[in-house]
């Protein structure tokens, strides 16, 4: 799967810290989107980040800008407001994957299970979204305990929500 | 002129291998017709060109090989003469009578062949007059070239062991006098030729002698696949005489190809076994022999024999190979005392090697070798001489790559002191190397005395060693340095919450020894380190038996609270207030009110004295926000105070988008969900109208400077925020609060004098398709939503 070419886009909430791991990510796949997370050095990425992927419009925002951290209503907010269908966001180091009137909010959590304040016993893991016509699968992907789990959720966009 | 001698040199190979040619051509005709007379008499003209002196040793040996391959059909020609009944003795005795000495014996070892092969006389017999005869020629080049066609046409019919020239006469014994005479004679010619001509042309010489060596060295060959040769014989005989004619010869091209030669040829085991005497003759060599070389090739091959099974283990310790190898090397070092520092450090090299292949688990004996160099190099100072910093490196990274544990080579008390002979630049590499040594093998560190022993060793890293000039470290070269130090950092870890504090005390101290520029890479893996140990011992019982000294998450915030002092003098403002906000977080979750409020204070402190970027400001805010929003150890007075602060800054940032959104964001400090205290409805209110003013003021201030009115964003955000709380149930939101400012929205949006903007049309239109979800929602969701009309 890390075979440079499999992967056509990478989308990071944020937090990458150095720019090894940038330079890293980039030669698994050149699409690479980004938003600043707080410790970011890069100081040039943006806060949000919107982008269309098939029939789907995406959004990206690290989430330690959205108060209260981690609260569903919140972000929801910031969907409508980038008028997105799924928003990728982070910062509480936690999957999550909620559906609600608006669309789709999908938390792919810490990639190295890095200590968060927000969430104890935090898990690595990271989300593979396939995105075909009017459907997503999300494969997350999350180690616990020394093995990878796999999970799937899926999620079918109805076209009366067009925007 | 250089190539006129070429030119010349092509012109008398041609000539000679014109009149060689045409004699063989007359030979051939004359072993046609079995002419015997005639057959001597053009093979030995043939021969005559052998004479020349005109070659230079590449083109001799050209005329050579093509004489070789006449002699060979000279030779079927004199086997069949005996089975047609010529005496072999005759035919001995009949070829001495050619003209000129070389011919002569070049046909006498021909015939000679013939002879032993006849079996009519013992062959020791035979090949001792002919090696003897040989001496008959003394020039270097012509020598050497007989005595190899000695050699050659000799080689099957030595009388060795299972042989069918072995007999009661002759023994292997005779097969390797013959071998052994041969190979000193044509020693000695090689050795000649060095001093053969002037002393301008002794480059030309070397080079010339050079090609010549395998010739001698192909005697030591021959005598490598006698198979009578056992241990005791090589022992005994064999070795001895050898390195007796190497070192008597006194000639450095001919001890350092020989010595080699010797190493190669003969088996690994017999190596071993003689060890002592091979070793012996090390420092009889002449001084300028690279002996290094040699040794180091001798210990290799021995590392690789130890590796190969570890069935022959038992036979290093038993002629314990180590110590006689070290004393050699010593020796060897203290008698060339012009030796450079990279050929001493070269041996101590292939030594550890050697060592660490073949005493894998004598740490002890991998110190000495490391003592060792250590003592040799001491009083040189740093070593500046790149091939020697390169042979260094090779000597401290061994010990880890074959440990693969950097907590094995932390054992070796000498590893330090190796590292003090390198330059700084080189010392960092070192430590580099290092680092990623515990990355790759993910090596866990974890008690404190190790971390104190690695951090000494890769403190060219850590802090700035003497003598370092700031200005030349390359920016991105010194981000790298700092960023593996700080993985090394969250390499260290122990279960042990008592140890684990005393490696986090060890950490501390080195890194604040690393200076303003480490700081900001450093501090971070530390302060997450110390968190993470506070969150293991809340989970743990608080112990009402503990003892004084033992840890406590009070400690280690005191440890936090002066690391994260030491980041913000750097000055490093933005990551100081974020890392005193995640201990204020940690202090909130272990009950500590105090020490959360202080935590608190330094961050806005910080912000208010030292964060003056207005984007920096907004994200401090957020953060500040976002966490006092979680906090819920405080105590109504303390809670207030940081409230009131908090949205006094939010009130202050300078864009009025940013405030208005930092204000709203407030509204959430007086709402907390799983609080029921917390639940202040008014305030929420007045937040959320102070942010609709900030809104208004916003959209006049672009209706003044641009003539037009701004987007309503702002205002959809403020009623989204509206719908939130409403949905909480603050009772202070009512319907008609919202259906207003739906109502303002509305027609703001549709006035002449606002720029439309498509992002604010469809987040309004979201957000009452949102309105309209709910009321379809029905249950109380739906009834609550049910009066609103959009």
């Amino acid at each position: 799967m890390l075979v440079p070419g499999k992967i056509q886009h990478i989308i990071c909430p944020g937090n990458l810290c150095i720019k090894e791991v940038h330079d890293y990510l980039k030669t698994l796949c050149p699409d690479l989107h980004i938003t600043r997370g707080e410790y970011d050095e890069e100081m040039r990425y943006p806060e949000t980040k919107t982008l269309t992927i098939g029939q789907f419009k995406l959004g990206l925002c690290h989430g330690h800008q959205v108060i209260p951290w981690g609260d569903l209503d919140s972000l929801a907010m910031l969907q409508r407001q980038l008028d997105v269908d799924i928003l990728v966001t982070g910062h509480t180091h936690q999957f999550t994957a909620y559906k609600h009137e608006g669309g789709v909010v999908i938390n792919p959590g810490s990639a190295t299970g890095a200590y968060s304040s927000i969430t104890y016993d935090v898990n690595p893991s990271f989300v593979l979204m396939d995105i075909d016509g009017l459907r997503v699968v999300v494969y997350v992907y999350e180690l616990i305990d020394g093995e990878v789990k796999v999970d799937k959720i899926d999620f079918k966009k109805t076209t009366t929500a067009s925007h | 002129m250089i190539s006129d001698v070429a030119e010349d040199e092509e012109k008398w190979l041609a000539a000679g291998i014109a009149g060689l040619q045409q004699n063989a051509f007359y030979m051939h005709r004359a072993l046609d017709s079995n002419n015997l007379r005639d057959a001597l008499k053009y093979s030995a003209q043939m021969l005559s060109e052998l004479r020349t002196s005109k070659l230079s040793p590449h083109k001799y040996y050209e005329l050579y090989m093509r004489a070789f391959d006449e002699l060979r059909k000279l030779e079927m020609f004199f086997k069949e003469e005996t089975r047609r009944g010529c005496s072999i003795i005759d035919l001995y005795e009949l070829v001495q009578h050619a003209g000129n000495i070389l011919p002569r014996l070049y046909l006498l070892c021909t015939v000679g062949s013939v002879y032993i092969k006849s079996k009519e006389a013992p062959a020791k017999d035979v090949l001792k007059d002919l090696v003897e005869m040989c001496r008959g020629i003394q020039h270097p080049l012509r020598g050497l070239f007989l005595r190899s066609y000695l050699s050659q046409v000799s080689r099957d019919k030595l009388p060795d062991i299972g042989s069918e020239y072995e007999g009661d006469a002759d023994t292997v014994t005779d097969a390797v006098e013959f071998v052994l005479q041969n190979f000193t004679e044509m020693n000695k010619l090689w050795v000649r030729m060095q001093h053969q001509g002037p002393a301008r042309d002794k480059e030309k010489r070397e080079k010339e002698r050079s090609e010549l060596r395998d010739l001698v060295g192909k005697n030591l060959h021959v005598l490598s696949q006698i198979e009578g040769i056992d241990l005791d014989m090589y022992k005994d005989g064999v070795l001895p005489r050898v390195l007796e004619q190497v070192v008597n010869c006194k000639d450095e091209l001919a001890q350092f190809y020989l010595m080699d030669c010797i190493i190669q040829v003969f088996p690994d085991e017999y190596h071993l076994q003689t060890l002592d005497v091979l070793l012996g003759a090390c420092p009889l060599l002449e001084p300028s022999v690279d002996i290094k070389t040699v040794l180091s090739q001798l210990m290799e091959r021995l590392s690789n024999y130890a590796a190969s099974s570890t069935e022959v283990l038992p036979e290093f310790l038993q002629v314990e190979a180590f110590s006689k190898l070290s004393n050699a090397i010593g020796k060897v070092i203290e008698a060339q005392v012009d030796m450079p520092t990279v050929g001493v450090v070269t041996l101590y090299s292939s030594l550890l090697t050697f060592t660490l292949h073949v005493h894998p688990d004598r740490l002890d004996y991998a110190d000495q070798v490391l003592g060792a160099c250590v003592k040799k190099l001491s009083g040189k100072g740093k070593i500046t001489d790149s091939k020697a910093t390169k042979q260094i490196v090779a000597l401290l990274t061994a010990p880890l790559e074959k440990y693969n544990d950097i907590v094995t080579a932390l054992k070796l008390s000498n590893y330090p002191h190796v590292m003090e002979y390198l330059d700084n630049e080189t010392n960092k590499v070192m430590s580099t190397v290092i680092i990623q040594s515990i990355m790759k093998n993910k090596t866990c560190i974890s008690t404190s005395d190790k971390v104190e022993a690695l951090f000494e060793l890769v403190k060219g890293l850590v802090k700035d060693l003497d003598g370092t000039l700031h200005d030349e470290i390359d920016e991105d070269d010194f981000k790298e340095e700092q960023n593996s130090v700080s993985r090394l950092i969250q390499m260290l870890y122990n279960e042990d919450p008592e140890e684990m504090f005393k490696v986090i005390c060890t950490v501390k101290k080195h890194i604040l020894t690393g200076g303003p520029k480490r700081l900001p890479f450093t501090v971070p893996p530390l302060v997450f380190s110390c968190l993470k140990l506070v969150r293991q011992l809340q989970g743990q019982e608080e112990n009402p038996f503990g003892n004084e000294t033992s840890t406590t998450p009070k400690k280690i915030f005191q440890l936090l609270n002066q690391t994260i002092e030491a980041l913000s003098i750097v000055p490093a403002p933005e990551l100081s207030l974020q890392l005193y906000l995640q201990c204020a977080e940690a202090a909130n979750d272990c009950d500590l009110e105090p020490v959360a409020y202080e935590f608190f204070t330094q961050a806005y402190i910080l912000y208010e004295e030292e964060i003056s970027d207005s984007k920096a400001q907004v994200t401090a805010i957020h953060l500040i926000v976002g966490t006092l929003q979680r906090m819920h150890v405080f105590g109504v007075e303390n809670r207030d105070t940081l409230t009131h602060k908090a949205t006094g800054y939010s009130a202050k940032l300078l864009k009025k988008p940013d405030q208005c959104r930092a204000v709203y964001a407030c509204s959430h400090l007086f709402w907390v969900d799983d609080q029921e205290n917390m639940k202040d409805g008014e305030r929420v209110l007045l937040c959320l109208k102070r942010a609709l003013r900030i809104a208004n003021a916003a959209q006049q201030m672009t209706n003044a400077t641009r003539g037009s009115t701004g987007s309503v964003t702002l205002f959809v955000e403020i009623l989204n925020k509206y719908l939130y709380f409403f949905e909480k149930g603050n009772p202070q939101i009512t319907i008609s609060t919202i259906q207003g400012l739906i109502e303002l929205i509305t027609t703001e949006m549709q006035s002449d004098s606002t720029t439309p903007d498509p992002a604010a049309d469809a987040f309004f239109a979201s957000t009452l398709r949102y309105i309209q979800f709910q009321k379809q929602k029905g249950g109380a969701v739906g009834e609550k939503y049910e009066p609103i009309k959009v």
